[in-house]
């Protein structure tokens, strides 16, 4: 990606080619990720599994060559992740040498916390937000690396590249520092911590076009193929393992594939013909919805994402 | 409304192309090779900023249908006449829609055929030209929203529009496009449209803007945003979608001489030693002579570093990773240059320069007030020596100050503990930037664009220990009764200074008891016999900073240390 044409004119001046949009969103990227490793004293990425985590991950690879990643990654589980999601996770964490933490509520899950009997917006807060905010307290990470990017939601439009959390972990919109240039204040008090966004200014079509180029490994879930579905809410829901069927709901064969990966009972799948790489991109250049929208969680509240990140989530 | 019909110029057109023989693979490679533009708007909360975003997005056909369908089910609609209100696609927070007011940056994206674009979508209300300066840092092309209507009541272009114009020039963007809206709203008048571009030009012209256009245009109606407007015949022009999709991207940052601020230290084992950075401005080449700052060593380039393989030549903004020739003195906040070059190709090294500023704080800015410097990867304090004069950002007078309040813009010169390495901000945006941050609170609480280098500047040699800098720690090695005359000494001159020679302060823990007093401008005295490791640990925060008195005559100290404060 970063291999740059170089062109001689007429003066024998030697004059660089500008940067594609991949290569110049790739470089800012490295940046943060250097300016973050290089300021804070214990940093983390925060790794979903995701495509976005995919994408994070082989930045920090390139950011960090030919040294190994310099901080380890956390991987919030709340027992509801796809199996397929924690056997990818597993496996090429392990391949490229990356140290991996984590970190599940056990109280939580033992106390039997999901989503059909506390409601989405609950069970979120049990297992992922109090969750990861225990973890990075645990691990008393003063900076964490997440994926986020500013085009997946509204309220995240104006999230900062450094985005600061107070001793408590939350995200106040009015208090947070402007950003100018490529100068980040990484400067914190005790208990305090900052949220990093090496991928802010990435969108999703950047996402799957940076993946195919540089032919990163993804979860199988995100290719079409014929799976087990039940119609649930409205959405199609994915049959899983310790998955009860209500009354009146059928399994069907269909072929489907994920847009974003979440927790399985809340995310749904869509139907699809898209099993490789250009297919996604061409499906999604054609397609008219936006990728979060078979999220449950982002829609039972007008604005609910902005609650959430008030509260920690991120 | 009709929703969904075909635009020239959109992304999906390009994909109907496709079907007409292009293979799927030609076309994503003219994806992952396009090139990128950042802009910023501006303009008051009633110009229709939002509804022009709103618009452009949406005609590129970048909104997705359910979140049209949520704007379209939406509460609040304070578009007339059935409308979809576009700006509601773009206003965020809860708090802000309810207020109808954007009160923060915030970022969008979309792409055409031709280019990817990302808008710094900046609210232009009164109090808030640090969220412009903001969305401006970083920008390609600022849009100057002017109301058609507004201007036609006012007679002549509003305060904020000249504000507007004027933040941009002060923040170096390369190119500027007056987006005259709510033409709609002046029946599409081609002489309201050519007074307004007078005095836009006039403007422009007054402030050295080189690059400026205007554009008339309706977001409500859509009438040369994306597509040219049937109402307009006389315009000529490009809509302001095409003007945004041909506009020359600045080289500015591409030719000129090297600069790569270090970022970090790479060093995975004991045979690999590189420096990780970006290109802040220039080409570096593997081969290159190159001279360390400060150091003034000079080495080669043997390789540059990439995970995807070495590369003959990085240039701005590549993030690469720098292997030299020679063993040489470089860590991060440091910086390579090219060397054998004339004086006037390297950067100014200098601790006192002078810088516009742009204040973001509700406490203003003082002489005399010391602040956290961050300057490329180098962070340094910075003391405020003057403030040459604040301008009126309505008239652009120049007028007389000694602080600045949130909002705005002054000429200051600053001293800074230890030398930058710079350029004007006019020639290198990223060598020439700095922000700066409240060492209690850690807020970033101004932004400087640095004009230059103040003539008589002190040698960096006296930034040594020994020199003239204010102390931040006075050792007088023994002598408890000398460090009460010097403390009163001192305070009689107005300076604040404490003995901390109290036995529940353990050596130890001396420096940050210095640290502290120091944040808070007050000089530690102590009588103190310090290990070397806790002075080093003191000059590492406060360099040059720690004076050690030992000569026998406690008069001839006491002359020395309050002559010299």
């Amino acid at each position: 990606m970063t291999t740059l044409a170089v062109a001689e004119d007429e003066t024998n001046e030697i004059h660089a080619a500008r940067l594609n949009h991949l290569q110049a969103l790739e470089a800012e990227s490295i940046s943060i990720l250097r300016e973050a490793v290089a300021e804070f004293a214990r940093p983390v990425m925060l790794y979903s599994i995701g495509k976005d985590s995919s994408v994070m991950l082989r930045l920090a690879q390139k950011a960090f060559y030919p040294g190994k990643i310099p901080f380890p990654l956390l991987h919030v589980d709340t027992s509801y992740k796809f199996p397929e999601m924690i056997k990818f996770r597993d496996e090429y964490t392990h391949e490229i040498g990356a140290k991996l933490i984590v970190h599940r509520n056990e109280a939580a899950i033992a106390a039997g916390a999901s989503p059909y009997k506390l409601g989405t917006q609950n069970c979120c807060g049990l297992l992922k937000t109090r969750s990861l905010l225990d973890a990075l307290e645990e691990g008393g990470f003063d900076a964490a690396f997440g994926g986020a990017r500013r085009d997946e939601e509204k309220s995240r439009a104006k999230e900062r590249v450094y985005s600061f959390r107070d001793g408590a972990g939350q995200w106040d919109p009015k208090n947070q520092r402007p950003e100018l240039w490529s100068l980040y204040n990484s400067r914190l008090r005790k208990g305090e911590s900052i949220r990093v966004f090496p991928l802010s200014n990435w969108t999703e079509l950047d996402v799957w076009l940076y993946l195919y180029a540089e032919k990163i490994p993804i979860v199988p879930l995100y290719f079409a193929q014929a799976r087990p579905i039940v119609m649930r809410g409205g959405a199609m829901t994915l049959v899983h393992e310790g998955m009860d069927l209500m009354a009146g709901e059928k399994v069907k064969q269909i072929k489907v594939r994920m847009r974003s990966l979440g927790c399985a009972p809340c995310t749904g799948a869509m139907r699809s013909d898209a099993d490789t790489l250009p297919k996604i991109i061409e499906e999604l250049i054609t397609f008219r919805r936006s990728e979060r929208e078979n999220r449950a969680i982002d829609h039972d509240e007008e604005g609910s994402m902005e609650v959430k990140k008030r509260e920690g989530y991120f | 409304m009709e929703i969904g019909f075909e635009v020239p110029g959109s992304r999906f057109e390009v994909l109907e192309e496709t079907e007409d023989g292009r293979t799927f693979e030609e076309f994503l490679e003219g994806h992952l090779g396009q090139e990128m533009l950042r802009f910023t708007t501006a303009g008051s909360v009633d110009d229709g900023k939002s509804t022009l975003i709103g618009r452009l997005l949406h005609d590129t056909k970048s909104v997705y249908e359910d979140q049209l369908a949520a704007v379209k089910k939406s509460r609040v609609n304070r578009a007339a006449n059935g409308h979809v209100d576009f700006s509601l696609l773009t206003d965020g927070l809860k708090v802000e829609r309810e207020q109808g007011i954007t009160i923060d940056v915030a970022y969008r994206y979309f792409s055409t055929a031709r280019r990817k674009f990302i808008i710094a979508d900046t609210p232009g209300h009164e109090q808030y030209t640090r969220n412009m300066a903001t969305g401006a840092s970083t920008a390609d092309v600022a849009i100057i929203l002017i109301d058609a209507k507004a201007f036609a009541k006012a007679g002549r272009l509003l305060p904020q529009s000249r504000r507007h114009t004027y933040i941009a020039s002060l923040l170096g963007i390369p190119h500027v496009v007056a987006a005259v809206n709510k033409m709609d709203l002046v029946d599409y008048s081609e002489e309201s449209f050519a007074e307004i571009r007078r005095e836009f030009d006039a403007l422009c012209a007054q402030l050295g803007l080189a690059d400026e256009v205007t554009i008339p245009v309706s977001a409500l109606e859509g009438d040369n945003v994306v597509a040219a407007s049937a109402r307009m015949p006389w315009y000529t022009g490009p809509t302001l979608l095409e003007y945004l999709e041909t506009v020359p991207l600045a080289l500015a940052e591409t030719s000129g001489p090297m600069r790569f601020p270090v970022q970090l230290v790479l060093r995975p084992d004991a045979n690999f030693r590189g420096f990780a950075g970006q290109v802040a401005r220039g080409t570096l080449r593997a081969g290159d002579r190159v001279m360390a700052l400060p150091s003034r060593r000079e080495s080669t380039v043997r390789r540059i570093v990439t995970y995807d393989g070495d590369l003959a030549a990085a240039a701005y903004p590549q993030s690469v990773t720098v292997e030299l020739e020679d063993e040489i003195d470089l860590s991060r906040g440091e910086m390579l240059v090219e060397a054998n070059v004339d004086a006037d190709a390297l950067p100014d090294v200098s601790n006192r320069f002078r810088a516009m500023v742009v204040w973001m704080h509700e406490e203003p800015l003082a002489v005399g007030r010391t602040y956290i410097a961050k300057h490329t990867t180098r962070t340094v304090r910075a003391t405020v020596r003057r403030i040459d004069y604040r301008v009126e950002v309505n008239s652009l007078d120049h007028l007389n100050s000694d602080s600045i309040a949130m909002n705005e813009i002054a000429e200051v010169e600053f001293e800074t503990s230890l030398p930058l390495f710079f350029d004007s901000y006019g020639a290198c945006r990223w060598t020439g930037s700095l922000i700066l941050i409240d060492a209690l609170s850690n807020a970033t609480v101004g932004a400087a664009m640095i004009v230059g280098p103040v003539a008589d500047t002190a040698p960096a040699a006296e930034m040594l220990p020994g020199s003239t800098r204010r102390p931040a720690l006075i050792l007088l090695p023994g002598r408890a009764k000398l460090a009460e005359r010097v403390r009163d000494a001192l305070g009689a001159r107005g300076e604040r200074a404490v003995v901390i020679d109290d036995a529940l302060i353990p050596d130890s823990a001396v420096d940050a008891v210095v640290r502290a007093l120091e944040l808070a401008g007050v000089i530690a005295v102590s009588s103190r016999r310090l290990a070397k490791d806790v002075v080093a640990a003191i000059e590492g925060f406060a360099p040059g900073a720690v004076r050690v008195e030992e000569d026998a005559d406690d008069e001839a100290i006491l002359n020395r240390l309050t002559g010299q404060l």
